[in-house]
């Protein structure tokens, strides 16, 4: 176990606690620098996929995980920033000027949306997100002269100070990563600063947080508009890699997506949000292959444990008609979701910590270490 | 005008009235503690200086200035800090975060600085933290700095509220039941804090509070409530022997 002894406020300031931090990340990013030259272009592309989704997960995390906020409406931010981008291109706007505009553009939506937010808690904001998220995909498909409603729109290359930057080139691949840290960065140094440090604070009580002298509503607003922010830039960066937008991609099911990536990854630490994009982009594929190869496998198994060749195949059909109902994918990431909350509620990276302190500790590990010991009762009143 | 003045507040919740026309001046450098019954309406009072609530009537004043509508958020700035009856603690961060949200009315960094970490954000951070050690070495906090609330006893739960509060450097504390559910000796801890906030960093101190032991060893002056209505205000001793209020606290 590492004792870190203390001699310096610094120390708890700093972004990287200790040296064994900075072995590990400066390898990771010397595998991420080498991975575009070494992977093939599909994996490439799930890894871009991977990190547009992290940074939406990270300003998921931001407004959800630290400000104690609902949203189920970040499809819609995404397709802001992305819808921008693909109008700005088309009328000749510099990628330099509009991406940074696609994030200007969704924060004030999302300001816009944080206003009426503030009366809402719980369930009803879900309920208010999931509704903006509806206007959002009906102003797309109905405002023809801008978004060429459900025709979509495409999107040419992106061009970086006259350098094209293809979709699937290596570049593009750099550009996602970038954004990605940088958003990390920032968002790290919001957290060690007085703004993050009110946002936890409005999460845990904001009874307490206000009497402190803390706005809450304007840092509700406030961490609205920094999520929208993020996701606006991520909407920019999604749309130039799938080349083509048009509103039906931006639908709740994709900000279920977008939830699963945190409360999979876990909602306490950035961490969760890159594991949950690792985890929501590679079941996909892995979801597709078991819907083509699963209903044969069953068919083959029951033909094996002793069923003659018609049963056999009537099963294999039926698997396959269940493997292809619709909603199917909806119903898987339900019982994920639900998994998770009552099995694994810190997250993938709760597990990783709880692991880690294993090995750490190695054979004096306590089973109880992450228990809750004792809640006390916290009123509604402000007692 | 004394340091704090309450003015004829009145605070009715439908048609209950929870204070009603109560009269009250704190003086500066004063421990001034409110007493009554439960339900008396004592911690309404607090909610009523920490505006989280609007009176029904009458006025509130903070060092000659009025603040019956000041938004809740501007009382920190002014220099009022208070505790809560049932800690109100940030449960899933450690103690030293804790005590740097104390710090937040003293912030001075927008949020583009913060967002790039620039110099004067840390520098601020260092004097924000060097606040913060001088609170935690005052109340014997340092084994907790890093610990998550969340594992912490009762007991220390209640030191830290009120470290946290005295990070915002208010002028006046507001201390809701600080000794409820504390031990004897945690009890005698607190006596002992409450005098040094007030004679050492010269902090007045507004409380609520049941120990009549507690109550008569620190206090100056006490203000008797029942059903929301003023009762006596004198010193302990003249206020424990008042017969309206050992009717109240007996029965009649
Ligand atoms: N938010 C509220 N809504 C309705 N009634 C309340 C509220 N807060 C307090 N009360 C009532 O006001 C009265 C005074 O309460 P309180 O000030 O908490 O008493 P205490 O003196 O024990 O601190 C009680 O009868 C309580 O039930
Ligand atoms: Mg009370």
């Amino acid at each position: 176990m590492r004792f870190i002894f203390k001699t310096d406020y610094d120390q708890d300031i700093r972004i990287f606690k200790h040296s064994g931090y900075w072995y590990s990340y400066s390898i990771l990013l010397l595998v991420l620098a080498m991975a575009p030259f070494v992977l093939g272009n599909y994996l490439q592309s799930q890894l871009v996929f991977v990190f547009i989704y992290a940074t939406v997960g990270i300003s998921l995390l931001i407004l959800v995980g630290f400000t104690g906020q609902a949203s189920l409406g970040h499809a819609a931010f995404l397709a802001i920033g992305a819808y921008t981008s693909a109008y700005c291109q088309q009328h000749g706007v510099p990628f330099v000027v509009y991406f940074p505009l696609a994030g200007i553009l969704t924060g004030m939506v999302g300001v816009l949306v944080g206003f009426p937010a503030l009366r809402l808690q719980g369930i009803y904001l879900v309920i208010a997100t999931i509704s903006f998220g509806a206007i959002v995909e009906e102003i797309l498909a109905r405002w023809e002269s801008v978004t060429h409603g459900n025709e979509g729109m495409k999107l040419r290359t992106l061009e970086l100070f006259g350098q094209a930057v293809p979709r699937d080139s290596p570049g593009f691949y750099f550009l996602c990563l970038a954004v990605l840290i940088l958003v990390i960065l920032a968002t790290l140094n919001l957290l060690r600063s007085p703004t993050g440090r009110a946002f936890v604070a409005i999460r845990d009580s904001e009874t307490a947080a206000k009497s402190m002298g803390i706005d809450v509503a304007a840092y509700k607003v406030r961490s609205f508009g920094i999520s929208a922010t993020i996701t606006g830039l991520a909407g920019c960066l999604y749309a130039h890699k799938l080349s083509f937008i048009s509103p039906e991609m931006f639908t709740l099911l994709l900000s279920i997506e977008f939830i699963i990536v945190i409360i999979i990854g876990g909602i306490f630490s950035l961490h969760g949000a890159v594991l949950g994009a690792i985890f929501i982009v590679m079941i996909d594929p892995f979801l597709t292959t078991l819907k083509d190869d699963l209903p044969g496998m069953i068919g083959n198994l029951v033909h094996v444990f002793g069923a003659d060749v018609p049963t056999a195949s009537k099963v294999q059909d039926q698997a396959a008609s269940i493997a292809s109902a619709p909603g199917l994918k909806g119903a898987i990431y339900g019982l994920i979701i639900v998994g998770f909350i009552l099995f694994e509620p810190t997250g993938l990276y709760g597990r990783w910590l709880k692991i880690k302190l294993y090995f750490q500790t190695f054979p004096m590990y306590k089973a109880a270490t992450f228990k809750r010991q004792k809640t006390y009762v916290k009123s509604e009143r402000n007692r | 005008m004394s340091f704090l003045v309450a003015e004829n507040i009145s605070l009715q919740f439908g048609g209950l009235k929870a204070v009603d026309q109560v009269n009250f001046a704190v003086e500066r450098g004063e421990i001034f503690t409110i007493i009554g019954p439960n339900g008396a309406g004592k911690t309404s009072i607090f909610n009523l200086i920490s505006r989280f609530y609007n009176p029904t009537s009458g006025r509130l004043f903070f060092d000659g200035e009025e603040f019956t509508s000041a938004p809740p958020h501007r009382i920190a700035k002014m220099g009022i800090a208070r505790t809560f009856q049932n800690i109100e603690l940030f449960d899933n961060t450690t103690v030293l975060s804790n005590l740097l949200v104390g710090r937040h009315c003293h912030a001075t960094t927008n949020l583009v600085q913060e967002l790039l970490f620039l110099p004067a954000v840390r520098r601020a951070e260092f004097e924000h933290r060097f606040r913060v050690e001088q609170v935690i070495e005052l109340l014997d906090l340092e084994p907790y700095r890093d610990k998550l609330i969340s594992g912490l006893p009762y007991g220390v739960r209640k030191v830290i509220e009120l470290a946290r509060a005295l990070c915002s450097e208010p002028k006046l504390m507001l201390l809701d039941e600080p000794s409820s559910g504390l031990n004897v000796e945690e009890t005698d801890d607190m006596s002992f804090w409450i005098r040094d906030i007030r004679d050492e960093l010269g902090i007045t101190v507004l409380m609520v509070e049941h120990d009549m032991n507690l109550v008569s060893r620190v206090s100056d002056r006490v203000l008797a409530l029942n059903y929301g209505r003023e009762l006596a205000t004198g010193t302990p001793s003249e206020v424990q022997s008042h017969p309206e209020v050992v009717a109240a606290y007996l029965g009649t």
